[in-house]
């Protein structure tokens, strides 16, 4: 195996978990090491540079920063990263001289955002403090995308998404409400812009077409349409038995929306097993809490009308097999009629672009524009994507993360730059030594649990629609949880040079992380030869330059390290430091430290 | 002194051993000698040796002298017996614990000042005696804790810290053991822990005295450039001869017998050590042989470790003297203590 390159952010970027799973790469370490000194709003300015919405992804974020996070393989639980986040934003001190300033010369250039979800919201967050004048068309009479029509109250208070879009629109954004775009052809033509960005989401709510839809039409919605109408005031009830069908995280919020709005009996109806659910773990078990019924195994066959009026639903009850390539079969078991007063449909979204005109840009066999992974650049030059219209639905973050990349491209597409000119990614690292056996971040390891997160009553909790049903950490808590971080952008660097392999770092480590060994030819044979076998191979090893005495090399197990620095206390020669890795992350205009604001 | 303990977390796929005890749970104290002393690294041979071994730990007396080596014990097997003697004085404490438990393992840890200085003729002594027991020498050429004056092991000509050179002849303990008749000689190096693991599996298993001199870095004040018991001068001086190979009791030996250079010797409690890359003008079991081989590969400077003589024949101190085969604690006072009359009717024998 080769030396590992250390000198290039990638190596020291895959070891901090979290913040290589994050779409937006949010300094996480960093931020939760602010929230322990007591520094919540640069904790929160930090988040703010990469992710934009603390308070609201505090909340609401998928965080698949959490699944990734290290210390799931040291004890079962990752860092509560998400809700930390929220204990940064609700405990913020006054932030404003922290915030983006509105830019004081015009570049002249125009540029229109369509839609105003997260996805415009970080294009214009990006480009105004540059100069540029950013006009946002939203059909809608407000901003925020299905942030607002679509996560309900209880879940995400609307004046934590009204700050936070405030903080943009005070930009200098130029906000058209109630002004759908119906062709870009005209936009293009008569708009007089420099650049279009495409945030208009993937609005429509997938059909079933089942024997009684058109008949029962009155009492069948689609979940995604009828969360809007419930966001905006125009539907304040629903029937008692109330049937879901799907099980996604629309649907999770459909079944809570309507436990509120009346419904007493609500059933989830799910196709398959709960192995094959699409809802986080997190979400099925807040509606769980709500007394909602999950059924697995029933498949939709019709609707039942009488009288012009929904009564019920036909199911055929499944059985699933698994073959040996994991490939499933169904078997029908029997049938069965669940009476009901209103069916909810949430069986996933869809994108449409009626308002484009084909003949602009290629469209696949999907009927989906054809846009670049990287520049999220369409066929046709200065028109871009990005947020759920560029590839289908996903989530906040990650229509956060298209922002800013197609900031980027617009900038460069306005400054006669090519869009696929990317700015670098850069890294810094800092030393983390205090003095003899002293460190400037906690490195003692703190065997708490995860910390549970507290719920509104739930006698109180049905009382409002807007009631937010989690508490957030308390200090005990979040204090307690903070400890748990394990640090992971203090990097173990290694210099080879000044080892005499003395054995002292192997022996103190308190997993195994490191050998010292002769070099091998390939990874997996090395991978066995550890001190304790490395066999998550989703992990990087660490492999240095030979080792000056017996040119064995040092290897190290990024899988387990729990950055305890221990391995650095015990270096004679100070060959092992540990150090903090800054990753420095392009965004349009400039290049910004992910360090303390 | 590390600003944190080990913290208590251990690799998940570490599986426990027969005792349902984890590797962790034969570690001690958190080690207060310097970072990178050759000590620390015998001390973690030591902790992966009674984990392999599946050894109880309150079944383990550690016995010790003074020195930095001597604090090894505190560092592993917190639940075994531990006692600190006088500065030389471990072997007499040695001798009693086995002379009243002969169930207990015996470990005794020096130095080389603690054992070939001040402590020389008790060393002397329990050798002779075949005391059953692991006797290790941390060797490193110096006096640690006192700041590094040259110890009896300092070799003709290695220079002090300061540069100055020593004169006087080393006192070797592996050809010190075999003029004395120990019945287990071998040595190892902290650097080289899959020697050492086995050298010292191989010496807790044997029935007598089974001295172990470990070259063992004083990081501090013998790791310069001139000095020869150095990190950089073993490793580039060593010679691994007579390698070891354990096979616990219910094991099969199963490795594949090359003639002339291999070979086997079972060991009283069934285990067997298989021996290889013996030289050919060797054989560790013709204590002569290895004197001379020793003294001529060593003259030229050359550092030879391994399992370097064993003896199974030797009866210990138990056999020797025909001890009662109970532990004493076991004995009813009547019989430990017979009275005054016995000893009177005892003593007649003499007059
Ligand atoms: C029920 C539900 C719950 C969800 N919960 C979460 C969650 O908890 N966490 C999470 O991370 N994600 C969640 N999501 C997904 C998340 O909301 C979206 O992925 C995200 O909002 C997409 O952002 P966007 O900017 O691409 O588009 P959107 O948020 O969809 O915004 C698009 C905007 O464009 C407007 N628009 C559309 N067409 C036009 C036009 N022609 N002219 C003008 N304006 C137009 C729309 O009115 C809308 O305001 C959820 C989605 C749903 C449906
Ligand atoms: C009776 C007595 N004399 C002298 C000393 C001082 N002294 C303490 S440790 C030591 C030498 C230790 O050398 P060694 O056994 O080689 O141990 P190391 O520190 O090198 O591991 C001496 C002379 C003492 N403690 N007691
Ligand atoms: S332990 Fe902390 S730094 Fe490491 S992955 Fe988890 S949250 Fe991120
Ligand atoms: S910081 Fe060093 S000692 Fe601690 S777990 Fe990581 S490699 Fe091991
Ligand atoms: S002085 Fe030498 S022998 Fe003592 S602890 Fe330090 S390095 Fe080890
Ligand atoms: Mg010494």
């Amino acid at each position: 195996m080769k030396p590992t390159d250390v000198s290039t952010p990638e190596y020291y970027h895959k070891v901090v978990d979290c913040q290589w799973a994050c779409p937006a790469h949010t300094n996480v370490p960093e931020y939760i090491r602010l929230i322990a000194q007591g520094q919540y709003g640069d904790a929160y300015l930090l988040n703010r540079q990469s992710n934009v919405f603390p308070g609201i992804l505090g909340r609401t974020c998928d965080r698949p920063c959490e699944p990734a996070c290290r210390r799931t393989r040291v004890d079962g639980q990752p860092v509560a990263i998400c809700r930390l986040k929220r204990v940064a934003s609700d405990l913020r001190e006054d932030i404003s001289h922290g915030l983006p300033w509105p830019a004081k010369v015009k570049l002249g250039k125009r540029v229109a955002c369509i839609g105003a979800g997260p996805a415009s919201l970080t294009v214009a967050n990006d480009l105004l403090p540059l100069g540029y004048d950013v006009t946002i068309f939203e059909k809608l009479p407000r901003p925020g995308g299905l942030m607002r029509t679509n996560i309900p109250a209880f879940r995400l208070p609307p004046k934590v998404l009204d700050e936070e879009i405030e903080m943009i629109v005070n930009l200098g954004a130029e906000m058209r409400y109630g002004s759908p775009v119906t062709s870009l052809a005209g936009l293009l033509k008569d708009g007089g812009f420099d650049a279009v960005f495409v945030g208009s989401g993937a609005p429509r709510g997938k059909e079933l077409e089942l024997p009684g839809r058109r008949e029962g039409a009155a009492n069948i919605h689609t979940g995604i349409d009828w969360l809007e109408s419930v966001a905006f005031g125009h539907v304040t009830s629903i029937g008692e038995r109330v049937l879901i069908i799907g099980v996604g995280n629309t649907a999770m919020d459909c079944c809570r929306t309507s436990r509120r709005l009346g419904g007493r009996d609500i059933k989830v109806m799910a196709r398959k097993t709960r192995k094959y659910f699409k809802a986080s773990e997190w979400e099925l078990e807040d509606a769980e809490e709500e007394q909602v019924e999950i059924v697995v195994n029933h498949a939709p066959k019709s609707f039942v009308v009488e009288n012009g009026r929904l009564r019920g639903m036909e199911f055929e009850k499944v059985e699933w097999k698994e073959d040996a390539r994991g490939r499933l079969t169904s078997t029908t078991v029997g049938t069965v009629v669940l009476p009901c007063d209103d069916v909810i449909l949430a069986i996933g979204q869809e994108n449409a672009f009626p308002w484009i005109e084909r003949e602009l840009m290629a469209f696949d066999k999907w009927d989906m524009p054809v846009v670049d992974k990287v520049t999220f650049q369409c066929t046709h030059p200065g028109v871009f994507f990005g947020g759920d219209a560029a590839f289908g639905p996903l989530n906040i973050i990650w229509a956060v993360a298209h922002g800013h990349e197609a900031a980027i491209s617009i900038h460069n597409h306005c400054q006669g730059i090519p869009v696929t000119e990317r700015p670098a990614q850069g890294m810094k690292t800092v030393s983390q030594k205090m003095g003899i056996h002293q460190w400037s971040y906690s490195n003692d390891y703190n065997p708490s649990k995860r910390s549970k997160m507290t719920h509104v009553d739930l006698r109180e909790r049905f009382k409002r629609l807007d009631i937010e049903v989690e508490l957030g950490f308390t200090p005990e808590q979040f204090t307690r949880e903070v400890e748990r971080c394990l640090n992971c952008d203090v990097q173990t660097a290694f210099r080879d040079k000044l080892c005499i392999e003395c054995d002292a770092c192997v022996d103190i480590c308190p997993l195994g992380c490191l050998t010292i060994t002769p070099a091998e030819e390939s990874e997996a044979a090395l991978r066995e030869r550890l001190t304790v076998p490395a066999r998550n191979t989703s992990q990087a090893l660490y492999v240095s330059e030979a080792l000056p005495q017996t040119s064995r090399v040092m290897v190290k197990d990024e899988d387990l390290c729990v950055h305890c620095g221990l391995c650095a206390e015990r270096c004679p020669t100070a060959a092992w430091e540990m150090e903090k890795f800054d990753l420095l992350l392009p965004y349009a205009g400039a290049v910004t430290g992910c360090q303390k604001p | 002194m590390p600003s944190i303990k080990k913290p208590p977390v251990a690799h998940p796929s570490l599986q426990p051993n027969t005792l349902g005890l984890s590797l962790r749970d034969y570690e001690g104290a958190m080690s207060t000698l310097c970072a990178g002393c050759g000590h620390d690294s015998v001390t973690a041979a030591l902790v992966r040796t009674f984990f392999e071994l599946n050894v109880a730990p309150h079944m383990v007396a550690k016995l010790s002298g003074i020195g930095c080596s001597s604090k090894t014990p505190t560092y592993f097997l917190t639940g075994a017996h531990g006692f600190n003697s006088a500065h030389g004085r471990m072997p007499a404490l040695a001798s009693g614990a086995a002379a009243a438990n002969r169930d207990l393992t015996i470990v005794g840890i020096s130095g080389d000042g603690d054992s070939l200085s001040i402590g020389l003729g008790q060393l002397c002594h329990a050798l002779r005696r075949n005391v059953r027991m692991l006797y290790l020498i941390e060797n490193n050429g110096v006096y640690g804790l006192t700041k590094g004056q040259f110890s009896a092991s300092s070799d003709v000509g290695s220079r002090s810290k300061k540069g100055e050179k020593n004169l006087q002849r080393p006192i070797d303990p592996v050809l010190l053991g075999l003029s004395l008749g120990a019945s287990f000689i071998a040595r190892g190096f902290s650097g080289d822990k899959q020697q050492l693991v086995a050298l010292l599996k191989a010496a807790l298993s044997h029935r007598g005295f089974a001295l172990v001199d470990v070259l063992s870095p004083c990081v501090t004040f013998n790791d310069h450039e001139g000095s020869t018991k150095s990190y950089k001068h073993t490793r580039a001086h060593r010679l691994t001869v007579v390698e070891t190979d354990f096979v616990p009791p219910a094991q099969e030996v199963t490795a594949q017998q090359e003639p002339g250079t291999t070979l086997s010797v079972t060991l009283h409690d069934g285990s067997t050590v298989r021996l290889s890359r013996v030289p050919e003008d060797y054989d560790p079991r013709d204590r002569s042989k290895v004197f001379s081989w020793l003294e001529a590969h060593q003259h030229r400077g050359e550092i030879p470790t391994g399992l370097l003589f064993l003896d199974e024949a030797h009866g210990d101190m138990h056999q020797m003297a025909s001890t009662v085969e109970r532990r004493l604690h076991d004995l009813p006072f009547e019989e430990l203590c017979p009275g005054s009359a016995a000893l009177e009717a005892f003593q007649k024998d003499y007059h």
